[in-house]
Parts: C-alpha cells; structure tokens; sequence
C-alpha cells in the first residue's frame, strides 16, 4: 500500500467528489436508491434530510465503511468504489467523534499521520490542535475534555491528514444550540482556511443553509433537489423540499389556462396565480406554494396590480415570537394560512376579519403528490436501525 | 436502637473471623516447626520456608499445577476472546445454540464433567496425563473467558473500530492499537480467572491426572497421612502473591484515576 502516492500524500486542495448511479440496499429496505452527485472541489455542500432518508448511509458509502450494492464512487476522478476505508483519501468526523479514549488528544490526532508514515506527525498534530485553539490540551485524554473540545478534537483529528474529502455526520448534533452556533462558524472558517471539499451530513435545515455552498435534500433515498440554499428556499421544486426546508402554504388545485406567462390556477374557494417560469408543471394537476413571510395581511380587501389576493379570512390564532408574529388565518375552503408578519406596532387580533395578499412572483408550483409523511420516515428507521 | 448499632459491627467482625481464621491457620502453621504431623504447634521456624521443595513431591506437583495453569490461560484466552468477538460482532448460524454450548461447562457439576471427560479421553485412546487435564481446563476455562471478555466487547463502540480504519489503519493495525488495547481490562481479568481457576481445579482434575500430581491433587492425597509444612508454605505463598497483585492493581488504578482528575 506504500507506493499510492496520489492517494495517500497530502492532497493539496480538495478534489471533486462523484457518485454515479450509487444504490445500497439493506435486506428489505434501500438506503440510498440510484443516487448520482458530484461535488466539486473546495466547496462546502450539506445533504439535508430527515433521519431515516439515507444520508448517513451515503457518507458512510463514501468513507468505505460500507459498499455499495451497485455504482461508482470516484474521488478526484479516480474510482475508489473498490479500496478499503483505510486506502481512502477521505476522513470523517464522526457524531460521536469516536476519539479513541486510551490515547491522548495528541495521540489522537497523529494517529492518522503515524499509520501514513508521515514525517514528523507530532509536529503537524501540534499544529492541527493551534488551528482549533487546543492546543495546551494535548497531553490530556478524551474523557476530561467538554463536548465542545471533543468536537474540534474530532475535526483536527480529520483534517491533519489533509483529505481530499472532509466527511461530517452531524458533528454538532450533540452540542447545545449556543455552542453549536459558535462551531458552524468556526467549520465554516477552517473549510475556507485549509480548502478542502467538506461534505456536511444533517437534519438541521438551519444549519445545512447557514454553513453551506451547495444543500442536497434528501428524501427516501434519492436526491429531491440539489442548488443554494436561496434558490432552495425560493423556489422548491418538490412539496417535500417546500416543507421540509422552512415551512409553506400549499393549495392543491388544477391548471385552467394561461395569462401571457402566467398559468392560472383553480382551487377550491379561489383561483390562483403563478409565473410559468416558478412552476414545475404547465398543465393538470398543480400544487402552488407561497412562503409565510411573503403574505401581508389586510383589515380591508387590497387593490394593488401583480399582487395575488385571498379573502376574507379569520384570524384564528397568533403567535409572539419577537421579530414577527405569526398568524393563523382560515379561509373559508382554503383552509388554514400561515403569515409571518414583521413586528412593526400593528397587531391583528384573533378573531378579526382580514384579506391576505402576495406578490405573484413570490409563488411557485409543484408538482402534486402526498403530503410528507413524518410517521413513515420514523418507521423506516426504526427498521434500519433494528438491522 | 442501641441493639442496632452494635449489633451489625459485631455480626461484620464475627463473619470476617470465620473467613479469615482457616487462611491465618494455614499461614501461620506454615512457621511450625512440625515432627511427623503438621497439627500441634511446636514452636516458630523458617525451615520450612528455607526448604520447602525438600519434601517428596509438593514442588513438583507445584510446578506441574502451574505450569497446567499456565498453558490452559493461554489457549482459552486466545480462543475465549475471538469467540466472544464473534458472539458480539457477527450474526452467523448456531450463534444462540453455540451461546448455550458455552455456557453448560459452567452449570454442569463438575463430577459429571470430569467423568465425562475421563471416559471420552478413554475412547479416545488417550492415556491420562498433564495433556488430558491441560484439554479438560482449557475447556472450561474457555466459558469464563466468553462471560468476562464478552461484556467488554459489547461495550466497545464499533465507531473506534470504524475511526480507526478511517485514519488509515490497516485491519492489524486497528486490532493491536485500537480494539486490543481497549479489551485489555476485561482481556486480564479473563486470564486471572482462568488461571485461578484452573490452579485451584480438583475435580475435574482428578478423573483426567493419571498418575500426574497437581499442587490440589498433592494436598489431597497428603491429608490422609498429615499435610507437610510445605503444603502451608506454598498456599501461603500463593494466598500472599495474590494479595499483592490486588493491592498493586488498586493502587495502579486509583493513582491512575488522580491523575485524569476522574473521581469515582
């Protein structure tokens, strides 16, 4: 294994990262079912999605610690699919962090230089540990130090061996909040400081659009929709990816024809407006979106041009959350809306009778489908995790 | 109120007196100064610590005991810790049954093994002697190792093992610096027991020794006609050599312990 040089020096930057048509199936299940990605070198991308969807399997697929039923994995051009976890050119931070508890930090941390032979692996350890300021821990064990130091422990121990390919399963997940935030920007710091390609592994959409350049969600195994976090959150082009990253009003309805290059919607108790180019769909059965934080509320029915009006409406319920507020309003055979209204000193009481508008650029249209069903995701991993 | 504050101290001293007074006999009549039998206290002396192998047999049933021990650790620690990672880690065909297999050496009373063992090793041809009892203690020497090793590599996390191999550790490397060293703890106290007892077997021992003294088998024979001194000398040796290794053990721990500011 000594004459690999490509794949087991010190990578200089990181390298792109390509899975082609990758399926693994579990007995009685498919963890991740014909998924094809790539990842271009240096950049920093998250694969969001619920437990149970397949995202740690994918990570642990490209760590080689597991093998795909069928599919290529490619690191930096060269197909990997078939070397072991330890010829692989990739690290991983584990959630647990797995630091090993019979080494110390500093052992820890040169475990991975030592088994390349790399010279003077005190040296770089040492460093590694100044990049996450822990330096004057080194000679301690894992067990005396806090989540906290144990994460950046976990992340030295990775990124000292250069990897062309930096993997996180949910490093901040056992953290709390306040020091979560404090780690998504000092990751985010380290990435753009030593280059490599980050591939992030979580369930938190806050996080994955905060800290990334590029969000994959994933769902059941496949990939829903892939780009930046803006374009994600703006223009969804599943109903899974509208819900599960932030929240939307939907209204399933059916096209009825088209104005100019707006396609005009028919649901129940209203017809709806939405750009041809916002929209997945062009005919038939269509569900149209709009996000809470795009609707204004009104104590009299508006008459503004390209704005998109329902009404009138109940306040049902309000929510004080600071900076907003939110408002539930039913309109009648519309259903329930949520408003996300700024907190600037005039608040709607429940029970008052509004109209609700928004700017027709701001909706989007989805293909129709089922809801999100949070109970069978549960299920199914439950069912991995019994395996 | 008054009756219970007395009453458990003295219960505590009295159950300790009845643990201790066999173990301080043995001790201190191993300093008797003893004619034909080692049963009236003739006054103190060091002779038979001086010359303890001097009597007919006790040091070489001494020897053969732990040169037995010795042998039997070691194969049923080796084949008691593999087991027990394969029993944790794999799920293959027969695991349950061969769980069960492992674990009637421990139920069965040891007469019915022993005797099992001894005709067996008579159909098999085999003539009695330190080999057959060396194959009977690894045998059930092999179902303490599984209990004891076992627990400790249900306790490890796989995600070490998986570290490991992603810090570029071949599979040897990540067994002798990863998994070894963690399994070590339970990996020891399996070998101690085994040695203990497989040292302390008679048995089983005794349907399988053939004409082969261990140091139990010795002391048997010998108390129909009087222990020697020596007898006493070498228990109390053994009974003072493991003393020491607790106590180095405990206080290896504790200093340990102080020195990760890890307080139990």
């Amino acid at each position: 294994m000594a004459n690999e040089p490509s794949g087991r020096g010190f990578a200089q930057s990181g390298a792109d990262l390509e899975l082609v048509h990758v399926t693994k199936s579990f007995p009685g299940f498919t963890a991740v079912d014909d998924l094809s990605l790539t990842i271009p070198a240096g950049s920093f991308f998250a694969l969001l999605g619920p437990s149970g969807c397949g995202k740690t399997t994918t990570l642990r697929l490209i760590a080689g610690l597991e093998e795909p039923t069928a599919g290529k994995i490619l690191v930096g051009g060269k197909d990997i699919t078939n070397t072991k976890a330890y010829q692989r050119p990739v690290n991983t931070v584990f959630q647990s962090y797995a630091l090993f508890p019979h080494m110390t930090i500093l052992e820890n941390v040169a475990f991975g230089l030592k088994r390349r032979k790399i010279a003077e692996p005190l040296k770089l350890a040492h460093e590694a540990l100044a990049l996450v300021e822990l330096d004057h821990l080194a000679q301690r064990k894992p067990q005396q130090l806090s989540g906290g130091q144990q994460q950046r422990v976990a992340l030295a121990r990775a990124v000292v061996n250069r990897p062309a390919l930096l993997l996180l399963d949910e490093p901040l997940g056992a953290l709390d909040l306040k020091l979560r935030r404090q780690m998504q920007i000092e990751l985010k710091a380290i990435q753009s400081e030593v280059g490599l390609t980050f591939l992030h592994v979580t369930h938190d959409q806050e996080e994955a659009m905060t800290m990334a350049d590029t969000v994959a969600v994933m769902n059941k195994g496949k990939i829903e929709q892939m780009g930046a976090p803006a374009e994600l959150y703006e223009l969804p082009h599943t109903r899974f990816v509208a819900t599960f990253l932030g929240q939307s009003n939907l209204f399933d309805g059916q096209v009825t024809g088209t104005e100019g290059d707006t396609l005009v919607v028919s649901v129940p108790g209203a017809t709806l407006h939405v750009s041809a180019a916002r929209s997945q769909v062009s005919a038939g059965a269509i569900t149209v979106g709009v996000r809470p934080e795009k609707l204004e509320i009104h104590r009299e029915s508006p008459k503004a041009a390209g704005r998109q009006v329902v009404g009138p409406g109940r306040v049902i319920d309000t929510s004080f959350a600071g900076v907003s507020t939110q408002y539930v309003v039913t309109v009648p055979e519309l259903g329930d809306i949520t408003v996300f209204e700024q907190n600037d000193g005039d608040i709607v009481a429940v029970g008052e009778e509004v109209w609700l508008s928004w700017s027709i650029g701001h909706a989007f249209g989805l293909p129709i489908e089922a809801p999100f069903d949070e109970t069978d995701l549960s299920t199914r991993a439950l069912a991995t995790a019994v395996q | 109120m008054k009756l219970g504050k007395w009453l458990l101290p003295t219960y505590a001293i009295l159950a300790l007196v009845y643990l201790l007074v066999p173990i301080v006999y043995t001790i201190a009549f191993s300093f008797n100064d003893s004619q034909r039998t080692n049963i009236i206290w003739n006054g103190f002396t060091w002779n038979n610590w001086l010359t303890v192998c001097e009597a007919q047999g006790v040091c070489e049933a001494f020897g053969n005991s732990i040169f037995i021990a010795s042998i039997s650790t070691l194969v049923a620690t080796v084949l008691g810790t593999a087991i027990s990672i394969a029993l944790v880690r794999y799920r293959f065909k027969f695991r349950s049954a061969m769980t069960l297999l492992l674990f009637m050496p421990m139920a069965t009373p040891e007469v019915v093994l022993g005797a099992g063992l001894a005709s067996q090793f008579l159909a098999a041809g085999m003539p009695k002697g330190i080999t057959t009892v060396i194959l009977a203690h690894i045998m059930f020497c092999i179902s303490f190792v599984v209990v004891t090793v076992r627990a400790r590599v249900a306790s490890l996390d796989p995600k070490l093992e998986e570290a490991g191999r992603d810090l570029y550790g071949s599979p040897s490397q990540v067994w002798w610096r990863i998994t070894f060293p963690l399994l070590l703890p339970g990996i020891v106290a399996a070998a101690l027991l085994s040695f203990a007892l497989s040292f302390d077997d008679f048995i089983i021992t005794n349907f399988n020794r053939g004409a082969v003294d261990t140091f139990p088998s010795y002391v048997y024979t010998a108390a129909a006609r009087g222990i020697p001194a020596e007898a006493n000398v070498i228990a109390s040796g053994v009974f003072l050599l493991a003393i020491a290794m607790v106590l180095v053990a405990q206080i290896g721990g504790a200093i340990r312990r102080k020195k990760l500011g890890i307080t139990t």
